[in-house]
């Protein structure tokens, strides 16, 4: 009974699956080439929360029944784990250290540090956090450098604390271990891998 | 209030299993001729398209040995929307996309009080007349191979 109350408001998921998912694969594959730089991945997807269009497509695209993810433990974060749950057969988990993938809002991402940052052997294993933002303009500015960025780089997605920015950097700390950032906003996205060193801005003096 | 509400909901999980089982266990082409032969049908979304997979049949020797894995067999599921909302989903043995999309749609108009008669009268009764026919030809043709065992008294005359 409580697979079929769970089916009640479900939403549809790629239109085309084979095509959306490997264009979203691509974009999403670029986008952590270039760190910092916005994409706009296109894909029509309408999860159940308005403003996960983006973090919805990257985990039909990548999820399955291998990859465990962990959702905010809300009634939005419920919605949405049943909608890839459903979609992506994936296993949903509530252990942050268990998750391949984790998906947020700003409001509810746990400590950076809880996820799993993978270990020597394997770095590979750990967990790809998506965070939606409220936008991707407007808050304080963050320096990037790194692999995969030329020219100095800075950007500015709103709704994340300092507090959040200092974990970060603490975890980019460990390199080659930490987790990888997608953030997204609508359809849009900007890759922050863990090579990617980040800083407060120091340009607002200029 | 709340027992009536149950048995209700145990009617209409018992109309599903049925349509379930009508739709599943005829072939495909018998039950598209029924679903062409309605003068409508509810508008349709796939939630999630058809896809195929494998299922593992457990069996027990006798009905009551250990479990053991018979093998694999590919199975075929859809979810299909219907206008108002309604969500059918549908299994089918094989690899069957439309099979399972029809079943699923089948579903779904079992569930919703405006198509479940329609579905009943145009679909759900033909196939159970059409399984019953055919399972009783396939009844007589295994009853004219019958073979009558006996054991033949010699008698033994004198020598």
């Amino acid at each position: 009974m409580i697979a079929a109350q769970a089916l009640t408001d479900m939403a549809p998921g790629f239109a085309d699956l084979a095509l959306d998912a490997q264009r979203t694969f691509r974009r999403l594959m670029d986008s952590m080439a270039k760190p910092g730089r916005v994409t706009d991945l296109d894909v029509l997807v309408s999860p159940p929360v308005p403003g996960f269009e983006a973090a919805g497509a990257i985990a039909l695209a990548l999820l399955d029944f291998e990859t465990p993810v962990w959702f905010p433990d809300d009634a939005d974060g419920r919605r949405l784990a049943n909608w890839v749950r459903f979609h992506c057969g994936c296993p949903v988990t509530t252990d942050p250290a268990a998750a391949a993938f984790a998906l947020a809002g700003p409001h509810n991402v746990p400590q950076i540090d809880h996820f799993n940052a993978g270990d020597a052997k394997y770095p590979e294993r750990s967990t790809t956090l998506l965070i939606v933002c409220p936008a991707l303009v407007g808050g304080a500015a963050i320096d990037l450098t790194g692999p995969g960025i030329a020219e100095p780089l800075s950007i500015a997605p709103a709704g994340l604390s300092a507090a959040f920015w200092g974990a970060v950097a603490q975890d980019r700390a460990r390199f080659q271990l930490g987790v990888d950032l997608v953030l997204t906003c609508g359809t849009q996205i900007v890759g922050l891998p863990r090579s990617t060193r980040i800083s407060p801005s120091s340009a607002k003096g200029k | 209030m709340a027992e009536s509400e149950m048995q209700q909901g145990q009617e209409v999980v018992e109309a599903r299993q049925r349509a379930h089982a009508l739709v599943a266990r005829n072939p495909q082409e018998t039950v598209r001729a029924l679903f062409e032969s309605l003068p409508d049908l509810p508008a349709t979304q796939r939630l999630r398209p058809s896809e195929t997979g494998l299922i593992m049949v457990r069996g027990r020797i006798g009905g009551d040995g250990a479990r053991f894995n018979l093998g694999e067999m590919p199975v075929a599921r859809a979810t299909m929307q219907i206008a108002n909302g309604t969500v059918g989903v549908g299994y089918v043995i094989g690899r069957d996309h439309d099979h399972a999309e029809l079943a699923a749609l089948a579903d779904a108009m079992v569930q919703d009080p405006a198509w479940r008669d329609v579905l009943e009268q145009h679909i759900l009764v033909p196939l159970a007349e059409q399984q019953a026919a055919r399972e009783a030809l396939e009844a007589r043709k295994a009853a004219a191979t019958k073979v009558e065992f006996f054991t033949m008294v010699r008698n033994r005359g004198p020598k």
